[in-house]
């Protein structure tokens, strides 16, 4: 029942002016940086130290892992906001597993390689279920995955009844203690997932393949690519990365409590989106994702540096989330 | 009753309407009197929907006068008024699931704030009963058959005053004895003065429930007649065009195929999709071939290109590629196999709007172009490059996304994809709606090219145009292969009576 279609004349816009607002939606958030930076050099003398770069990666790192995770599921068209929970109770139970019984641990006292095996392997299994609940039997991934969040976060708190666990052994924590060359452990690790996952997302046939399912699924179902399998498996790996970071904050503080990880979700999914990883699926890169995180570490940063109260910091850090959003619509809007 | 000539219910004369350099309606008049069901048929592109849409009240003519009741027609905003006057029931249904029956009759039509719950059951089941339908008021719209839904959303356009009615492929979703509970209605309404527009590509049902035919073509009126002094030879000539026995474009007399070893086979296939359904279709192509398959929307054509390029599972049969059954329902087996597919929604499943042009054109060659899983850019490049040169695709560049491409370019970027896995069978379907004319020049000739260089092609077409690549075209009506026509060039007539199931008018 269409009618003669009317066809567009031929777009072809001028390649140089697209390539530069190409790159300006992922390098939006440079100028904010940038004037971060000048604030923290003018309010204090002691932000412009590597003391102080160090502290401040050694912050971010374990959200930035989570960042990484959340943004490869985001790019397919889904989410997962069980990551929180899946950050807290897989370190949670591979410290229960390996610390004598008055570190707060059940007694079995495993070997720590193993127990580290085990943190990897809850946030594989966990990221496994969730993507073949939502691929498969087709749950809708708000109400599920925060289900799930509910869920593993009550398992994290009864399985130690509110208490906390310490006494954890150096190998358990070196992810999160040690130090390369002045710099922390975590802050190279994550940094080298960052650029794995980029150069992966860019280069790599699956990585490309996770693009197109975000773009436009049923396109990539057509051409062949296996749908699903990516999905669950973005998934999968998600949690598995999630694990790790939650192991990663577990060495930094060298203990695991029993809320580790809460409300941390809200502030992945705002590092991702103000990085420009579009909600929506198939739009955004981790060199992007990377400056969210990057901002909202210095943020954090400047604040503590300036004594801002405690009470303060969450408002600022919500005011500066609406600003950049404010600012990667303006850059959207520009294009368009 | 009325002294001297009853007005029309609806009449519109002398429209004009164009969209862009498009003359979708020139100097069309026609008129609908009360009592009257009015067919209103023509070939996709033919001024239908545009004609509708204005006596709808949802576009403008540029020229012209819509009188409605024998008054000048409401302004565009005023919804509620042209609510009031016409209503339209699509093929696609506009009842709110979630709501009942009584609410989705009186939907929006509240005057208070507060529903009276007990005064809309009343009124909506005084109003069924009026007009003899038989439904529960009480009932979710969500429990309801596709026959039950028609009738609430005729129930709804009767409860607003409207004595107009549009019907819209009415029976497309139909099985037959609801297709004849649907006339007893539509003569029952009829009865009571309510006019009605009657669309349908079914034109065995115009002469069992119309009383005038209007025939639209290329976006003029050719006719309008009673359908008792307008045959079916007559009535298809009027739709179709020109002398009867003008052929498709004076092809060069086809290309004799060296009819090469069998490719496809298709045997005993049924299938069942939403966009529609076949039954038991035996067909073969083979290398070198390019058949295909004719039929209107719904008749099933598309639902055998999908089960082959495996994109749904059919209910019952085999489909073999070289002589090797295919996985049912699997889309990467098939393309491992050599199936190159072109989709008919080109903007669902056609392309992914953010990537660009290279790595559209390149997707289901991933594997191809990449060693150790790392993409090659040179050969993603290089592969881009061949495909876009082949047809003259248009774009700022190979990284342009595909979203910023016109739609005759994405459509190119669509065949161009299909044809990067080399593929020994080609499954295209519409490959040509909605471009420009160059761009249907190009990709048809890039399909028939595939096709010279012994690529089987299974070609689903609506579009007559696009068959003049055939070799050999196979008619489909209402889920069934019902013609097959050997000999180049296609007479159009014979087609188009096949596929409008008309099987007596092709026998002239």
């Amino acid at each position: 029942m269409t009618d003669a279609a009317i066809e567009r004349p031929e777009v072809v816009r001028r390649p140089a002016r697209r390539l530069l607002l190409g790159s300006v939606r992922e390098l939006a958030l440079v100028p904010a940086i940038a004037v971060l930076f000048v604030a923290g050099i003018v309010e204090s003398p002691a932000f412009f130290t590597t003391a102080n770069f160090s502290n401040t990666a050694q912050f971010s790192a374990a959200l930035g892992l989570v960042v990484v995770a959340e943004s490869l599921i985001l790019l397919t068209g889904s989410f997962d906001l069980s990551l929180q929970s899946i950050y807290g109770l897989a370190p949670m139970i591979g410290a229960w597993l390996i610390v004598p019984k008055d570190g707060q641990g059940l007694g079995t006292n495993w070997n720590p390689a193993f127990g580290i095996l085990v943190v990897m392997g809850i946030g594989a299994a966990v990221g496994l279920f969730n993507g073949f609940m939502i691929v498969k039997l087709k749950f809708n991934a708000f109400i599920f995955t925060l289900a799930m969040l509910i869920l593993l976060a009550g398992l994290q708190q009864g399985i130690v009844s509110g208490r906390t666990i310490y006494e954890m052994p150096p190998s358990f924590i070196y992810l999160g203690s040690a130090y390369w060359g002045g710099f922390p452990v975590s802050a190279w690790a994550t940094g080298a997932v960052f650029l794995a996952a980029g150069l992966f997302l860019r280069y790599h046939r699956t990585g490309r393949a996770i693009y197109a399912v975000g773009g436009n699924l049923e396109a990539a179902r057509a051409a062949g690519i296996k749908v699903d399998r990516i999905r669950i498996g973005v998934f999968t790996v998600a949690g598995t990365l999630a694990a790790i970071a939650g192991l990663m904050i577990a060495g930094q503080v060298v203990a695991v409590t029993a809320n580790q990880g809460n409300n941390l979700i809200f502030t992945v999914f705002a590092a991702a989106v103000i990085g420009g990883i579009a909600l929506e699926g198939g739009r955004g890169r981790m060199l992007g994702a990377f400056t969210g995180v990057v901002l909202l570490g210095l943020v954090n940063n400047v604040l503590v540096l300036r004594n801002t109260s405690t009470f303060w910091i969450d408002a600022a850090n919500g005011a500066i989330i609406l600003l950049a959003l404010g600012l990667a619509r303006a850059v959207a809007l520009v294009r368009a | 009753m009325t002294d001297g000539p009853e007005p029309a219910t609806a009449e519109a004369e002398a429209i004009w309407k164009s969209f862009g350099r498009t003359k979708a309606l020139q100097d069309v008049s026609v008129s609908i009197r009360p009592g009257e069901c009015h067919a209103l048929v023509g070939r996709n592109g033919a001024g239908k929907s545009t004609l509708v849409g204005i006596l709808t009240g949802l576009s403008k003519p540029d020229s012209g006068t819509v009188r409605l009741y024998g008054e000048p027609a409401p302004g565009l905003g005023d919804r509620s008024a042209w609510q009031e006057r016409v209503a339209c029931v699509y093929q696609r249904s506009m009842v709110v699931p979630s709501l009942s029956v009584a609410e989705n009759i009186f939907l929006n039509r509240n005057d208070r704030a507060l529903v009276r719950w007990r005064e809309l059951r009343r009124q909506a089941r005084r109003l069924l009963l009026d007009w003899g339908f038989d439904l529960d008021v009480d009932s979710p719209a969500s429990e309801l058959s596709v026959e039950q839904k028609q009738v609430v959303e005729i129930a709804r356009a009767l409860a607003s005053g409207a004595r107009f009615l549009i019907l819209d492929e009415p029976t497309a979703s139909l099985e037959s004895h609801a297709v004849e509970r649907l006339f007893e209605r539509i003569r029952r309404v009829k009865t009571s003065g309510v006019a009605i527009l009657y669309i349908s590509h079914h034109l065995e049902e115009i002469y069992e429930i119309c009383d005038r035919t209007t025939v639209l073509r290329d976006g003029k009126r050719i006719v309008t007649a009673p359908v008792a002094e307008l045959d079916q030879d007559r009535l298809v000539g009027a739709m179709v065009g020109g002398d009867l026995a003008q052929t498709i474009r004076d092809t060069a007399p086809v290309q004799e195929t060296t009819a090469g070893r069998l490719r496809l086979a298709v045997r005993a296939l049924s299938v069942q999709t939403p966009l529609g359904s076949v039954e038991d279709v035996s067909l073969e192509v083979a290398a070198g071939e390019c058949v295909g398959l004719f039929g209107l929307r719904g008749s099933g054509t598309a639902a055998i290109a999908d089960a082959v390029a495996g994109l749904v599972k059919p209910a019952a049969g085999t489909i073999e590629l070289d002589g090797r059954p295919l996985r049912p329902g699997k889309v990467d087996a098939a393309l491992e196999r050599g199936v190159g597919y072109v989709p008919e929604d080109r903007h669902a499943r056609g392309f992914v709007p953010t990537l660009g042009v290279a790595e559209n054109l390149t997707l289901p060659i991933l594997r191809r172009i990449s060693r150790w899983g790392i993409v090659s850019a040179a050969r993603r490049r290089e592969e881009a490059e061949r495909l876009g040169k082949r047809l003259q695709i248009v774009s700022s560049g190979a990284d342009q996304p595909l979203a910023e491409l016109s739609g005759g370019n994405q459509q190119k970027v669509v065949v161009g994809r299909a044809l990067a896995s080399r593929p020994g069978l080609l499954v295209v379907v519409s490959p040509t709606v909605g471009v420009d004319v160059a761009s249907k020049e190009a990709l048809l000739g890039v399909v028939e090219d595939a096709r010279e260089h012994g690529t089987a092609v299974l070609l689903v077409s609506d579009d007559l145009d696009e068959l003049r690549i055939c070799t050999r075209v196979l008619v489909v009506h209402r889920g069934r292969i019902v013609k097959e026509l050997r000999e180049p060039p296609w007479d159009r007539h014979e087609l188009i009576a096949a596929a409008e199931g008309l099987e007596s008018a092709s026998a002239a």
